[in-house]
């Protein structure tokens, strides 16, 4: 079979499994539309989690981003996992204990404020559909490889499906495909690392085979033989690279942990746990099946560049024949080239490919000698390294189909989960719980079917000019969740003296001044030319980039609702019991239904 | 509050501050602050710096939050709050 059909024929069952499983399983009481009756093994639903989790960011992106920032990337692998502690140890059983659906719902009641609530679902669907951009970014990606469309198109196909499979299912049939989901996108993932780390180094185990030797015989350390083969065409050296300074990693990865327990689509797996303990351990089941992909990425990134560096740099550097001709340039190059993600320019007109870091003052001197006028890889889109690393690394066929699969998985079952956090916070909490309390079950699942179609729409649209490549993109979701979400929980809990207009204070000024900071960079919703950075520079605030910004929200947050709680009067008596209340676990009820 | 869910809660806070130190040294100790002189320390071809950037403190979160639960399941019985 040739690789289209059998990519076909992968998708094709794959889809067919999660689109059974989602009609056997679907939501018919809003209790299961939200919280899946509450009826899931802490496993299963760690499992679900996992997938639920791990999106296109994670699956498409992350490793291309490890394999062209090197150490740099360490923000991304440490700052979504390490946010599950934050969310095991400081939220996840106090909420469980409080049972009720949403987030925006738990903000409303322990702050004694309808404002309060509506702020919640203001900040929860910014940091939402910033994250599903993400995710259509990805899901654009592997959509016009697997159709071998160009990108646009791609992500058109991959909005109808996320549509028709999101709206359909709700949380209960969502937890059952996303189990399936995982064990697609895990499978996928470790099969190929596992292959090429075999090829590379001779290990079977990729996160062994990265401290490992190289398999050429050359008695090199794979990530020495990987600093020798970038720093010789001008790259910064794999192993220390840094992203932008070490205070903006820091920064960085601060964000990303603390937007990881501020996200709502993850805070809500841990409503759906029958007991307090279990929400305890969830999270760390939730972090078992996410480290087995992120303890792989490593890998995977690292011999993916060595792997695209020695396909074009075939020989000496500086030799005539030391580069790749581009007639006789791999099957995955051209299939690459249509998308539009990869692009050559012959700029020096020899028919070969020189791909060589152009910014690097004393290399480009050199390359000028050599007689090369740039770097010819006029685009390699970060997005495409995992999808292409089977192709590049010479793989079989199923692996390559199996892996795009994989990818399409990690993005449904994510942009499914946020849809559907989206949806049960317009619903549930703004009309249901504000507009209109009297509202029938059926209407207000109506409603929220309605709610997950326009931030489709929207999502699509932005889709198209995304802020930065689908990790950064979610990036930015998570400090936005960072600066609003996170500290209005952690100090409801913390914080018996913490009041209404604390909260409502600090969540505003957390989320607006790194939305701020973010559209000054990057444009107001993204837009691209709307940017106002006028005489400010570029990454102003002691050079954090705007992505990371969301730990500084986090910050000013905390402070402001501090500040703001002690000048205005302490919640009242009845808030405080109920914050006494959720930090014991006995008398948590078995499954709320209201 | 009573007493005894005071110091139940104090108990919580005490594992809970034991638990995020480790986290924050881990990570943004090892990981990157002093990420160049572990460096120089290699395990097979990596810096523990890098390992610890990279992998290590991704396997000590997971140790974490396993203990953490673990540890107040215990509480919770010791202190007579735990559900049925």
């Amino acid at each position: 079979m040739d690789l289209q059909t059998l990519t076909y024929t992968v998708v094709g069952i794959t889809f067919a499994l999660y689109i059974g499983i989602a009609f056997w399983a679907r939501a018919s009481t809003t209790g299961e539309f939200y919280a899946a009756g509450r009826g899931i093994h802490p496993v299963a639903n760690g499992m679900a989690t996992a997938a639920d989790w791990m999106s296109a960011a994670s699956f498409i992106s992350m490793a291309g981003l490890i394999a062209f920032n090197g150490y740099g990337a360490s923000v991304f692998l440490m700052g979504w996992t390490g946010g599950y502690v934050l969310l095991a140890l400081l939220l996840a059983p106090y909420l469980r204990k409080f049972g009720k659906f949403t987030v925006p719902e738990f903000i409303g009641d322990r702050y004694y404020s309808r404002t309060a609530r509506i702020v919640a679902v203001v900040c929860l669907i910014l940091a939402s559909v910033t994250y599903v951009i993400g995710q259509m970014k990805g899901i654009g990606v592997a959509f016009s490889r697997f159709l071998e469309t160009d990108y646009d198109t791609g992500l058109y196909i991959g909005m109808g499906i996320v549509f028709i499979y999101a709206v359909m299912g709700g949380m209960k049939g969502i937890t059952y495909t996303q189990i399936a989901q995982y064990c697609v996108l895990i499978f996928a993932y470790t099969v190929p690392a596992v292959f090429i780390s075999l090829n590379i180094t001779g290990n079977p185990f990729p996160q062994l085979g990265l401290g490992g030797s190289m398999a050429d015989g050359s008695g090199l350390y794979m990530l020495e033989k990987l600093d020798l083969v970038v720093t010789e065409l001008g790259f910064k050296e794999y192993t220390t690279q840094v992203m932008g300074s070490k205070l903006n990693m820091f920064v960085y990865t601060l964000s990303l942990m603390i937007g990881t327990a501020g996200l709502p689509h993850v805070i809500i797996r841990f409503f759906t746990v029958p007991k307090v303990a279990d929400a305890r351990s969830s999270a760390g089941w939730a972090l078992v099946f996410i480290a087995i992909l992120y303890t792989t990425a490593p890998a995977v990134g690292s011999m993916a560049r060595l792997n695209l560096m020695n396909t074009i740099q075939v020989g000496e550097v500086g030799s005539a024949e030391g580069n790749l001709s581009y007639a006789e340039r791999p099957q995955w190059f051209k299939n690459w080239e249509k998308t539009g993600l990869l692009q050559y320019e012959d700029k020096n007109g020899d028919g070969r490919i020189q791909y060589y870091n152009d910014k690097s003052p004393e290399f480009a001197a050199k390359a000028e000698a050599f007689g090369r006028k740039g770097n010819e890889m006029t685009k390699v889109d970060r997005d495409i390294m995992v999808l292409a690393n089977p192709e590049i690394a010479n793989l079989p066929n199923w692996v390559i189909a199996l892996v795009v699969a994989g990818g399409l998985a990690a993005a449904l079952s994510t942009a499914a989960g946020l849809l559907l956090a989206i949806a049960s916070s317009i619903s549930h909490d703004l009309i249901k719980g504000v507009m209109n309390p009297n509202i029938s079950e059926k209407n207000e699942l109506l409603a929220g079917r309605f709610a997950m179609a326009g931030a489709i729409a929207l999502a699509g649209y932005f889709g198209l000019h995304p802020p930065d490549f689908a990790a950064g993109t979610v990036a930015i979701a998570f400090g936005l969740a960072a600066s609003s979400i996170f500290p209005a929980l952690m100090m409801g809990i913390f914080n018996k003296k913490m009041n209404r207009a604390g909260a409502i204070w600090g969540m505003s000024s957390g989320i607006g001044i790194t939305m701020l900071y973010v559209f000054q960079h990057k444009g107001i919703m993204f837009i691209p030319g709307t940017s106002f950075l006028g005489d400010m520079g570029p990454n102003w605030f002691f050079g954090i980039s705007p992505n990371a910004f969301g730990a500084i929200g986090a910050v000013v947050n905390f402070s402001v609702a501090i500040a703001v709680s002690k000048m205005t009067a302490p919640p009242p008596d009845h808030i405080q019991h109920l914050v006494e209340d959720i930090r014991i676990p006995k008398g948590a009820s078995a499954a709320v239904e209201h | 509050m009573s007493n005894r869910a005071e110091e139940y809660w104090r108990a919580n806070i005490r594992l809970v501050t034991i638990l995020l130190v480790i986290w924050f040294i881990v990570s943004y100790g090892f990981g990157i602050i002093l990420a160049e002189p572990l460096n120089t320390i290699k395990i097979g071809g990596v810096g523990l710096g890098f390992w610890f950037a990279q992998q290590g403190s991704i396997f000590t979160f997971l140790v974490l939050i396993f203990i953490y639960a673990k540890r107040m399941n215990a509480l919770d019985r010791e202190f007579d709050v735990h559900e049925d």
